[in-house]
């Protein structure tokens, strides 16, 4: 097929495809019209029935924590398939003085304005990080995005050169384990419900004294805790394969 | 539609563009840090602040990582293993 025959093709294609896709964008509700009445319902009773003030957590944790589960799993089966799919092979090893290799690095990042500033942003990303994972019940936020928070706390170590400090502080063992921990935490959770007889992942716990405080919206805040280990070590999971690898040479 | 919102969704068209044009990975790696940014900012003033948290986390931030770390191993490691692909 010569290029000629092939724009031809594709003028073709495109002019079909923008026309369905006009047509398609003409039949949606239009913009910031909802059309379900799912959405509005939970709008209105979530925060009463929950004291959760983030509808959006009391959703995802509580009233459909069970997609959620399914959700967060995903990304425990990404992590999982990375460390299985970049494990060190038989002809692979590691470069011959990773230790050496970091020291240079270090000395190459020896920028002073880019280390203090990493350093000094370490110890408020960790607060950030667990103030919106232990908040995803009041505030905006949960244990997803607090996770992730989290993780680029340890990654802010290494982007200032220090990476020795880097696996020190993320040894391989504590991340499987917390990652480990955090998945099974969420699945548990729902067990408990069924224990005392109610149905899988409902909320049991007493919902506290009033809406918008930390201790209320019963397992919603607890939910929002394990999955901000989860995260956080998943992610520190995936980064730290993917670290090690730049580290790994080939035979 | 307000004229904030079509502000950022001109802002996001040219940011999607800006990725889809940029030809060497490692600065589309940048640039498709910035459209996360901007995706984000998109997603706040449509009053959704918990997916703007969930995009600035991951698309800002985790995906130019993880896409960045990537690229150094495919392209950092090439020398010392004999000029294979």
């Amino acid at each position: 097929m010569t290029a000629r025959q092939r724009q031809v093709v594709f003028l073709v294609a495109m002019a079909g495809l923008a026309a369905l896709y006009l047509a398609a964008i003409g039949g949606l509700p239009g913009f910031g019209h909802y059309p379900g009445a799912y959405g509005d319902v939970v709008d209105s009773v979530g925060v009463a029935a929950r004291k959760a003030t983030d509808v959006v957590t009391a959703v995802n944790f509580d009233i459909r924590g069970f997609d959620t589960l399914g959700e967060e799993f995903i990304l425990f089966a990404a992590a999982t398939g990375v460390s299985v799919v970049l494990r060190a092979l038989r002809e692979e090893r590691e470069a011959p003085a990773p230790v050496e290799e970091a020291a240079r690095r270090r000395e190459r990042s020896r920028n002073a304005a880019v280390r203090v500033a990493c350093m000094c942003s370490v110890g408020p990303t960790v607060v950030v990080g667990w103030n919106i994972v232990s908040h995803g019940q009041v505030n905006p936020g949960g244990g997803f995005q607090g996770g992730v928070i989290l993780a680029t706390a340890v990654l802010l170590v290494y982007l200032g050169g220090q990476f020795l400090t880097f696996r020190r502080i993320s040894p391989a063992d504590l991340l499987d384990a917390a990652e480990g921990a955090g998945a099974a935490g969420f699945a548990l959770i729902g067990v408990g419900a069924l224990a005392v007889g109610s149905a899988y992942l409902a909320n049991v716990l007493p919902l506290g004294p009033s809406r918008g405080v930390v201790d209320s919206s019963g397992t919603i805040a607890l939910i929002s805790f394990v999955v901000g280990v989860e995260v956080a070590a998943s992610m520190l999971v995936i980064v730290s394969e993917l670290l090690e690898q730049t580290l790994l040479v080939k035979p | 539609m307000t004229p904030l919102l079509a502000v950022v969704f001109t802002l996001a068209g040219l940011g999607a563009t800006a990725v889809v044009t940029t030809r060497q990975p490692s600065r589309q790696v940048v640039m498709l840090s910035i459209y996360g940014l901007v995706l984000a900012v998109l997603f706040f003033v449509v009053q959704q602040p918990d997916v703007a948290l969930s995009q600035f986390t991951v698309g800002a931030v985790v995906l130019p990582i993880v896409v960045m770390l990537t690229l150094r191993k495919v392209s950092g490691n090439r020398p010392e293993d004999g000029g294979g692909p």
